[in-house]
């Protein structure tokens, strides 16, 4: 526990000495309030024209614009993050293959596993913090709102969001432990994120088929879809701890085969 | 307090390492010669736990190196070929943060930087960006980092790369200073490093130990007895006569002879028999014949040759390769 923390520490110093912490949290804030503000504008525009017609001829109105609002946002951040998550991972094992100190750690009095949660945590924690500010847009969404929307939409939302995060940082950071360059390493990892993101696209000609719910269970964004919707299901929560575990457990098999393999 | 049992690592099927044995004793200075790719570092990585070995056995402190990894890490400073450094992080910082890496308790921590800062002798440098530093104080930030949980084995590989004259024969004398209380493996291609700092020599190459010995009985051993170097011209660009002159002398063993000029100046090598000084005899008889001295000087047998001799490869000869089992075994008393 105690070498998991020492990781952990030596990790995030090291984020916020480096620049590439700043520009992918600064990134992500910038194209997520972006796309808050124009879905806000987009969805209290259209929900102003549904006013006028029920007015006009008397048909029902229910357009719910926060909810609309904080779905369509969740949806976006899920895809910004297929985006950001390949360039903070691409460093986390990659970098330090390359300049020999996976060497110091390896040869200090860690195990495997302390090293691999240590900067598992790491990731996790600079992505909380990279989502920390946008609370605020949903702070100003919930103000504005009467009545209140439900609490449980925002919740939900989050949940999903902290969770695809962590699973993708999780296969992220697998994939740079593979390699000493942090450019195929952050090809790879965007690679891999697009097809597990299409997985359930790539068979929804024939829906019906075992493959396609295979495929459709597998990829990461039906089971975000849920989250945002504001439901909470199990299977989801059990889907995306399986993935984390996988990509933390696949770590610690690459970096005990640098050991076997290491010429 | 190191123990090396027929130590063996395989890449594919090409052997880095060849059933290599070896002891440390406690506070000794070992030295580990040997060209490049003679296997120096993958023995090192294997001692500090990185590289698991194919077969053979390793222990430090007592703690087989495989079986007991952890315990191995933490009795051991490791100096990698490249210093293994943050280049953002400050000086101070990372060794603080390799401290707790090494789980150096939080209430030594600050005292333990201070120490290795202090010994490495980069305080001044403590607030310093790593990247901003140059290659000598690179280095000594790890050589800080191999010292900064005060482990009772250091490894260092090739630990005064890249520093100037000054700065090595620093680095040189901590090292010497270190040893006593502690136990040091050092690698280097340097041979002078070698004699000055260590207490112990294996020469290693292609894999295999060639020699384990005292510098001084290495250089004792090859040599067998005294050499004299001389420069002569000889009488009537004679050079023949002037070194069968040489030859004939009482005490001499063999004359190795460069091609003379055409005046007939050569330099020549005289290995004369162990414990005779016959400098001023040959001196003498080369003046009295009319030759022309020009330079007359003992010179011993260096780690040079004896490193050349035992790592250069003739698979033809067959009698360099026994004179290297000779001093093999002559180590191994």
């Amino acid at each position: 526990m105690k070498g998991t923390y020492a990781v952990f520490r030596k990790e995030m110093s090291l984020y916020f000495v480096s620049p590439i912490a700043y520009v992918v949290v600064g990134g992500f804030l910038l194209l997520a309030g972006f796309f808050f503000q124009t879905f806000l504008e987009i969805i209290i525009q259209q929900s102003m024209r549904a006013a006028m017609q029920s007015m006009q001829f008397g048909s029902p109105f229910d357009i719910d614009v926060p909810g609309e609002t904080m779905r369509s946002f969740f949806g976006v951040c899920g895809t910004i993050l297929l985006f950001v998550v390949p360039m903070l991972t691409m460093g986390s094992y990659a970098e330090e293959r390359k300049r020999g100190t996976m060497e110091l750690l390896m040869t200090s009095p860690l195990t495997d596993m302390e090293i691999v949660l240590g900067k598992y945590l790491a990731a996790l924690t600079l992505f909380l913090i990279m989502l920390l500010p946008t609370a605020l847009q949903m702070f100003i969404l919930f103000r504005g709102s009467d009545p209140t929307p439900p609490w449980r939409l925002a919740v939900c939302g989050y949940i999903g969001v902290f969770l695809l995060g962590g699973s993708l940082l999780a296969i992220g950071q697998f994939l740079s432990s593979l390699t000493e360059n942090q450019i195929i390493a952050s090809v790879w990892t965007f690679i891999v994120f697009l097809l597990l993101w299409v997985l359930d696209a790539a068979v929804r000609g024939n829906p019906q088929s075992g493959i396609a719910a295979v495929a459709q269970y597998l990829s990461v964004m039906r089971h975000f879809d849920t989250f945002v919707r504001g439901v909470m299901d199990s299977t989801n929560l059990i889907y995306y701890f399986s993935l984390i575990a996988l990509g933390l457990f696949l770590t610690m098999r690459s970096i005990d085969s640098m050991r076997w393999r290491r010429a | 307090m190191i123990e090396v049992e027929n130590l063996t690592k395989l890449y594919g099927s090409t052997p880095a390492v060849d059933h290599i044995s070896f002891r440390v004793e406690k506070g000794e200075i070992l030295g580990f010669l040997g060209p490049n790719g003679a296997g120096k570092t993958t023995t090192m990585r294997i001692l500090t736990g990185f590289l698991p070995a194919t077969d053979g056995t390793a222990r430090v402190a007592g703690f087989d190196v495989f079986e007991k990894s952890l315990e191995v890490r933490r009795r051991i400073g490791y100096l990698p070929e490249t210093p293994p450094l943050y280049p953002e992080m400050r000086v101070a910082g990372y060794l603080d943060a390799v401290a707790r890496l090494k789980q150096v308790p939080a209430e030594k921590r600050k005292a333990r930087v201070d120490a290795a800062m202090e010994m490495a002798k980069v305080t001044e440098k403590r607030g310093e960006l790593i990247k901003r530093l140059s290659r000598g104080y690179k280095q000594r930030v790890g050589l800080a980092q191999a010292l900064v949980h005060d482990p009772e084995v250091i490894i260092l590989d090739e630990p005064t790369v890249g520093l100037d004259p000054k700065q090595i024969i620093e680095v040189r004398h901590l090292i010497k200073s270190l040893a006593g209380s502690h136990t040091i493996i050092l690698s280097t291609h340097i041979l002078p490093e070698v004699s000055m700092t260590c207490d112990r020599v294996v020469i290693i190459n292609r894999g295999k130990i060639a020699a384990v010995d005292t510098p001084a009985n290495l250089t004792g051993h090859l040599s067998g007895g005294e050499t004299v170097a001389v420069e002569i011209k000889a009488a009537g660009g004679k050079a023949e006569a002037a070194r069968a002159l040489l030859e004939r002398l009482p005490g001499v063993r063999g004359v190795t002879a460069e091609p003379a000029d055409a005046s007939g100046r050569f330099t020549a090598r005289i290995e004369c028999e162990p414990g005779r000084d016959l400098r001023s005899r040959i001196a003498e008889a080369v003046v009295g014949q009319g030759h022309e001295l020009y330079e007359l000087r003992a010179s011993r047998v260096s780690l040079e040759d004896i490193f050349l001799q035992l790592t250069t490869q003739e698979p033809a000869e067959a009698a360099p390769q026994s004179r290297v089992e000779t001093v093999a075994a002559g180590g191994e008393r």
